[in-house]
């Protein structure tokens, strides 16, 4: 033995630390690899020893390696035990190894969470430290809804470090616990005025996160955060908010209205560049919320316009590149202003640095107009030359192609001169763009008819030239643009000078090598070609010339035919026979031209991209619902070649066209555009997108001589040029033919208006060279208009979005799911008023309170009316947006109005006000002037309904009738609106409430068709007497509250209280005799002996929930509690003091959460051992197995965890960490449950109480 | 959000990483390659921040990094953190940081080596810095400070080599590197058998 310990410590002292396998890696460059795997065998050696310290060095060696790139998930588990282990230095160890290499898929994780819940709530901080980092990169959704709770108690730690890690973990248990953020962030919100600035920064910084992904739920925290950039210094902090404010401007324009005088005030004053910047950035999307029609503002755009060209002036590269970045979000909406530096950005064109000069792209992108696009393009296509590396090349060229194109063409005033660029663009080597190019070609060839006769001829030249594209087997992206030019020549092959020149083109050898696709088009169009050949010789009636073309298909096609290419070869060996069969014709002096380009008729019109997706389904028609019967599975092998002839179908439906005859086609397009016309939604040319230029002018311009002039037949030549001086002539000549006129008006007019006729020539003045016609793409009839297909459905964020100031449902308490079953109650009901007792804190400050109320009053009545008014359209909108109950500071109240007569709307309003957060207003007097009307309301957010119901009091005199209808009206809207919510909630529980029973009842076990579950209550009567009617929800809400004496535990009790009378009951006051184990809470300072006021006050006939908190000490025995409600019975005539005498029990089943358990945790569970069993019979239970599970779940909070056939394993929690197992098995009526827990005494509790919920059925 | 956080040489060795989201070994190393890639071979005149790369992230995403004498600092960031911010973040926190106040306390002259050799040490420090992708401190006094005491702790439990393991570090850092690779344990097992017949 002693021995064994010597060698222990031996061996010990050659292990290899973190230091000497980086070195020994170092040493051994040439065989890295192989020493690594031997290091590695040593690790798994060193993991098997028992020593921790040994393992710790092991785990610490295996997270290098994993940075090497080598998976070390194997060791997994030997990290969980380096994390388990109680000494800081083998922990944090740990936590690293697992920070780097688990993820959701490591199963080991499960295993977890109650290491990191015991760390967590360590003594030492640093433990909990460790564990939260570690966890901040490994929680996975099991994790993050099992200690959402604990880390939300560590946010109110009381050393900042802790609250600073625990603060900023939230963000990601939201992330994959979803359910945790209501329920968390009232904490969250109040850490925002933490006294550290630590926590304080984290805070700003998860709100600011969860803030971006979906602003408008953040808007009502608008003012706090304004007074956190009014008073904060820290840097780091101001530029989350000022970020954050980017991202709620656009929601709210008036809060941008607000932004601008501090953040000019900070652009001003602040020497960090980096406040500056987003400084500069948010002034921009505070400017592009505001309309730009507001001439104020100008001076800000201006300021902007003028810091951001010092930051793009600069010699630091980094500010040049952010410089240039904020500007290309002021020219969305301020072109004019970023349109003046163009000199500048050019000059950033030539920049060293790739990044800066592609933002510099981006910017000119805006920057075109009519005017200056040729020359911007020009000046690309020189950068085009001189780029050296592709990808840069790449991105100039696609530039090129998207400035000019923008807008459906809009800058485009000669489109000869376009095609020429990009004629000139299929120059340029290696480019990834071609089918860009080539799409580009298409589209402009066949949407501006004017251009046709041009682009077909220049394509021509293209394919003449083709072995220039294809020589080098490096451009083959560029061939590409060979398919364009193709299908351009067939297509428009009327327009062709020489068709018979470009025939021969498109049929020499050379084309086999040309990808297959672009073969295809090839053949097709030689087609298309060969019939006007025909057509052009028989109407010369050349008959020999005829039959030669005929003849040259016939040589060349053979090529194709051989194709290994399926559709090349389909093509080609369909045209040879038809080509030879029209020889046949063409030998007997047959005509066939005629019948020939029949083949092709037909004009092609542009199909928008989105067009399929917008046919709307017709009514009636269910896409999935099977046309028969589906086939059986041996039947659908045979179908499937079928399939695909039925596929190859349509190609064919072009030829179809023509077998339709005239008349019945003119027919058909008549009735469709009658259709078209009265369609809305048919999007017609619009003249916006289909520029009709006027046609005077144009027989002047010298369009015709250009075709003349420009030597199409070398295509190495750059033309552009030369259109880019014809049309400055043109303009020129224009401008001084209008200047002439002009002149001749002016002597006419002689002195009465001087025009400003010298200065530059404006956008309208400059005529397109070409009648454009630019054809839209057509759209399906009765498309649908929506637009809404770009967002992403698997964004995590998706889930966050989340209305945070509705107050909280009791079924979103952290821990704890609860079932909230549809109750029978009236309509009325829905709408419940639950508050704590112990929260009445803030009852006892209600005078102080009022009086707040007063001053503000006060204060708001100072105010001028029109003020006022202004105030009433923000809170209205306000209203909309926003929470129109308040959001109680602390968690777990809810207070809501129910739709009370208006007799008691006063007092239950009165109650509502005292209620709500008093602190923002506080705040509001406190907060800088200038925060004046806007943020008033803003910050009243939760305010702003307390503000109504003043309005609403008799003793507010309002200065017109008018604006009392007003608020009523709105009321009224509110409250429907409100219902509406609620019904909505109503649904939910619903949801909740099956999932609760039947899913579960599901869980693992065999899906069989089962009979639905009858209705569960869980609503048990309390009380009841002449006046009132008093419902306890049996499955009371249980759950721990964080930070508290581990010995104790809180139990929430939910009371319904109905008035069965025809009289107003008021003051009502709860009571309850504690015993020694069970306590009513009562606020500070209230005697033990004291009731507490129920805050609602009960009109006849409803009824209203109360929660009154209990802390119970032991929950090993249930409990019985004698209680007394008292209350005011108001009628006309009279009041009488009623008092209710009641007895709250509470079951063990109360105590039960009901918690997941996975099969195998739970198997390891009872092998453990440490569990005492118990069991029962039930007999002459004759309900199915399922309901009967069901029940159990319900009523009794369990889970399944595990079914076979009429056997079942049942599993449950209760509040203080017992694990209660069950096992159930039927026959024949007899159910026999087999428990174990390990505490008998509430298992035998439990049992009685199962027992008892059977016996009543 | 910071998406990862990478530390790599003049030859794209990696020294130090930390991926915010998670990815198989293998898409890391690719990652890094990428970066090292995009970021080698740009002139250190040209500005810091890159579009992102294709493997990370997307277009939301920037690359901000710094390049000092052989490291590269990497940060892949969304548009949610500040270009400038994030810059400073590099050189003000986690440079001086990591070289001048740890390190310079150890060593005498700093350079990437030490970084090599306490990986974990960086971790530990970076840790304070940023946490789960969000820059959890920005205070350097608060950072040194909270990082000095966790090391304090870890001194006063031992460390990771306890009494015997130091003194054997100790003797194979006396740069004798032979002794340490000639002897080994198959020989050991030879002789403590021949010691045990009594």
């Amino acid at each position: 033995m002693a021995l064994k310990i010597v060698k222990g410590s031996i061996d010990r002292m050659f292990d290899k630390n973190l230091q000497d396998l980086v070195r020994g890696i170092r040493n051994h460059k040439e065989d890295e690899a192989k020493y690594i795997s031997t290091c590695i065998d040593e690790i798994k050696q060193e993991l098997k020893q028992d020593n921790i310290a040994v393992k710790a060095n092991a785990v610490c060696k295996l997270t290098y390696l994993q940075m090497l790139g080598y998976d070390v998930s194997w060791a997994a588990f030997n990290i969980v035990e380096v994390m388990s282990s109680s000494k800081f230095t083998y922990k944090r160890i740990g936590y690293l190894a697992a920070s780097q290499c688990f993820h959701e898929g490591t199963d080991v994780i499960m295993l977890t969470t109650n290491q990191i819940r015991k760390d967590l709530s360590s003594p030492h901080q640093y433990d909990t430290g460790v564990a939260l980092t570690g966890l901040s990169c490994f929680v996975t959704p099991d994790l993050a809804r099992d200690l959402a709770n604990d880390i939300m108690t560590l946010m109110s730690h009381t050393k900042p470090y802790i609250r600073k890690k625990a603060v900023l973990i939230m963000y990601k248990v939201f992330l994959k616990y979803p359910e945790s953020l209501r329920p968390a962030f009232p904490r969250l919100k109040e850490k925002l005025e933490d006294p550290d600035p630590g926590v304080q920064s984290a805070a700003v910084n998860v709100i600011c996160e969860l803030a971006r992904r979906n602003p408008k739920n953040y808007l009502s925290l608008a003012p706090l955060f304004f007074k956190l950039m009014t008073s904060s210094t820290n840097n780091w902090v101001l530029i989350k908010i000022i970020k954050l404010f980017g991202a709620l401007t656009p929601l709210e324009p008036r809060l941008g209205k607000k932004m601008i005088e501090p953040l000019t005030n900070l652009i001003h004053s602040t020497s960090a560049m980096s406040l500056l910047y987003e400084c500069v950035n948010t002034v921009i999307a505070v400017l592009i919320s505001l309309s730009s029609g507001m001439p104020n503002h100008s001076a800000s755009i201006q300021l902007c316009v003028q810091k951001l060209r010092i930051l793009i002036e600069d010699s630091d590269q980094n500010l040049k590149y952010l410089g240039l970045l904020a500007m290309s979000k002021i020219l969305k909406t301020h072109p004019k202003s970023v349109q003046s530096h163009k000199d500048l950005i050019l000059q950033c064109l030539d920049d060293k640095d790739e990044s800066i000069r592609l933002r510099a792209l981006d910017l000119l992108y805006g920057m075109v107009s009519k005017k200056n696009l040729m020359e911007i393009v020009k000046k690309l296509m020189l950068h085009v030359d001189k780029a050296e590396g592709t990808t840069y090349r790449d991105e100039l060229l696609t530039k090129i192609i998207d400035i000019c194109s923008q807008s459906n063409y809009q800058y485009i005033t000669n489109f000869e001169w376009y095609i020429s660029i990009l004629v000139e663009l299929t120059r340029l080597e290696g480019t990834r763009h071609g089918h860009l190019i080539a799409s580009q070609m298409l589209d402009v060839a066949i949407r501006v008819k004017a251009i046709r006769g041009f682009a077909v001829a220049q394509m021509a030249t293209l394919l003449d030239n083709a072995h220039l594209l294809t020589g080098n087997t490096q451009r083959n992206g560029i061939c590409e643009v060979l398919y364009a030019a193709a299908w351009i020549c067939g297509e428009f092959s009327e327009h062709l000078e020489d068709p018979m020149q470009t025939l021969e083109a498109m049929l020499r050898p050379k084309v086999a090598t040309l990808p297959g696709h672009i073969q295809a088009v090839y053949v097709q169009n030689a087609a298309k070609l060969f019939a006007t050949v025909l057509r052009k010789h028989e109407g010369e009636t050349d008959s020999h010339a005829a039959q030669e073309t005929s003849q040259l298909l016939i040589d060349r096609l053979p090529l194709f035919v051989q194709s290994a290419n399926l559709e090349v070869q389909e093509r080609a060996s369909c045209i040879l026979q038809l080509v030879k069969y029209i020889q046949k014709l063409q030998q007997k002096k047959v005509e066939v031209a005629e019948e020939v380009t029949a083949l092709f008729a037909g004009e092609l019109n542009p199909v928008a991209p989105k067009a399929q997706k917008k046919v709307p389904v017709p009514e009636g028609l269910d896409l999935d619902a099977w046309i028969n019967k589906p086939p059986s599975e041996s039947e659908s092998e045979d179908e499937k070649p079928k399939a695909v002839f039925a596929k190859e179908e349509p190609k064919h439906s072009r030829s179809r066209h023509t077998e339709v005859d005239e008349k019945e086609l003119a027919r058909r397009r008549e009735a469709r555009k009658q259709e078209q016309a009265n369609n809305p939604f048919y999007i017609k040319a619009s003249p916006s997108s289909q520029k009709v230029y006027d046609a005077p002018g144009v027989e002047h311009i010298p369009v015709v001589q250009i075709d003349l002039s420009v030597p199409l037949k070398v295509p190495g030549m750059p033309m552009s040029d030369q259109y880019l001086k014809l049309e400055e002539e043109r303009r020129q000549k224009e401008k001084a033919e209008r200047k002439k006129k002009e002149k001749k008006k002016k002597r006419e007019k002689r002195g009465k208006e001087r025009k400003a006729d010298s200065g530059p020539e404006s956008e309208e003045d400059i005529t397109p060279a070409h009648q454009v016609d630019i054809v839209t793409e057509e759209m399906p009839e009765n498309a649908l208009p929506s637009d809404d297909d770009d967002k992403d459905p698997n964004d995590p964020h998706k889930a966050l979005d989340i209305d945070l100031d509705k107050p909280l449902a009791d079924s979103e308490k952290l821990p704890v799911r609860t079932h909230r079953p549809e109750v029978l109650k009236s309509p009325a009901e829905d709408r419940v008023n639950e508050n704590i007792p112990q929260e009445t804190k803030k009852r006892s400050g209600k005078e102080t309170k009022e009086k707040k109320k007063g001053k503000e009053k006060d204060r708001k009545r100072s105010k001028e009316e029109k003020k006022k008014k202004k105030h009433k359209e923000v809170e209205e909108e306000l209203l909309e947006s926003q929470p129109e109950e308040a959001v109680q500071s602390e968690e777990t109240k809810e207070a809501a109005t129910p739709p009370t007569s208006t007799s008691a709307e006063a007092s239950d309003l009165d109650f509502w006000l005292c209620s709500a957060p008093v602190p923002p207003a506080a705040q509001e007097e406190t907060a800088p002037s200038s925060a004046a009307a806007v943020d008033t309301s803003s910050a009243a957010a939760p305010e702003s309904e307390p503000d109504e119901p003043k309005d609403a009091e008799p003793e507010d005199t309002k200065s017109s009738k008018h604006k009392k209808k007003k608020q009523k009206k709105e009321k009224e809207e509110k409250e429907k609106k409100k219902k509406k919510r609620h019904h909505h909630h109503h649904h939910h529980h619903h949801h909740h409430h099956s999932d609760a029973g039947g899913e579960d009842s599901v869980q693992n076990g065999t899906v069989e068709e089962e009979e639905p579950l009858p209705p569960m209550s869980n609503y048990s009567l309390l009380a009841e007497n002449s006046y009132i009617k008093m419902m306890k929800e049996d499955a009371d809400q249980v759950y721990d509250i964080q930070g508290n004496h581990q010995d104790e535990s809180k139990v929430v009790v939910s009371v319904i209280f109905e008035n069965k009378s025809d009289s107003f009951l008021k003051s009502m006051e709860f009571n309850v005799l504690d015993s020694l184990n069970s306590k009513l809470q009562r606020p500070e300072g209230a005697g033990a002996h004291d009731s507490l006021t129920v805050p609602f006050q009960l009109p006849p006939g409803i009824s209203n929930e109360a929660r009154f908190v209990f802390s119970v000490q032991s929950i090993v025995m249930p409990q019985k509690l004698k209680g007394t409600l008292t209350f005011i019975v108001k009628s006309d005539e009279s009041s009488t003091h009623e008092k209710l005498d009641f007895k709250l029990h509470f079951t063990c089943t109360s105590y039960l959460i009901t918690t997941p358990c996975y099969s195998d945790a739970y198997a390891k569970l009872l092998e453990s051992g440490d569990l005492k069993g118990s069991s029962l019979r039930l007999e002459g239970i004759n309900m199915p197995f399922h309901h009967l599970l069901a029940r159990i779940c319900f009523h009794h909070h369990f889970s399944v965890v595990e079914r076979i056939d009429s056997c079942a394993s049942m599993y449950s929690r209760s509040i203080q960490g017992h694990h209660v197992c069950l096992l159930v098995k039927t026959s024949d009526q007899t159910v026999s449950i087999d428990a174990k827990c390990d505490e008998p005494s509430l298992l035998g509790n439990v049992l009685d109480e199962i027992k008892q919920t059977f016996s009543k059925c | 959000m910071i998406k990862a956080i990478l530390i790599f040489n003049n030859h794209g060795k990696p020294r130090l990483i930390r991926f915010y989201q998670y990815f198989a070994e293998d898409m890391q190393q690719q990652i890094i390659r990428e970066t090292f890639h995009l970021v080698s071979k740009r002139d250190d005149n040209v500005c810091n921040f890159l579009e992102g790369g294709s493997l990370i992230g997307g277009s939301d995403y920037k690359l901000i990094y710094r390049h000092y004498a052989t490291l590269y600092f990497v940060f892949c960031v969304d548009s949610s953190e500040s270009e400038l911010g994030i810059l400073d973040l590099i050189q003000v926190n986690l440079l001086q940081f990591v070289f001048v106040e740890t390190l310079d306390k150890c060593f005498e002259n700093v350079c990437e080596l030490d970084l090599i050799f306490h990986m974990d040490k960086v971790h530990y420090i970076l840790q304070e810095v940023v946490m789960g992708g969000m820059v959890l401190e920005t205070n350097m006094n608060e950072i040194v400070a909270q990082v000095e005491l966790q090391n304090r702790m870890e001194k006063s439990e031992g460390g990771l080599s306890a009494a015997p393991a130091r003194a054997v570090s100790a003797v194979k850092n006396m740069n004798l590197p032979e002794i340490p690779r000639n002897i080994n344990i198959g020989d050991i097992n030879i002789k403590v058998p021949s010691l045990s017949p009594f």
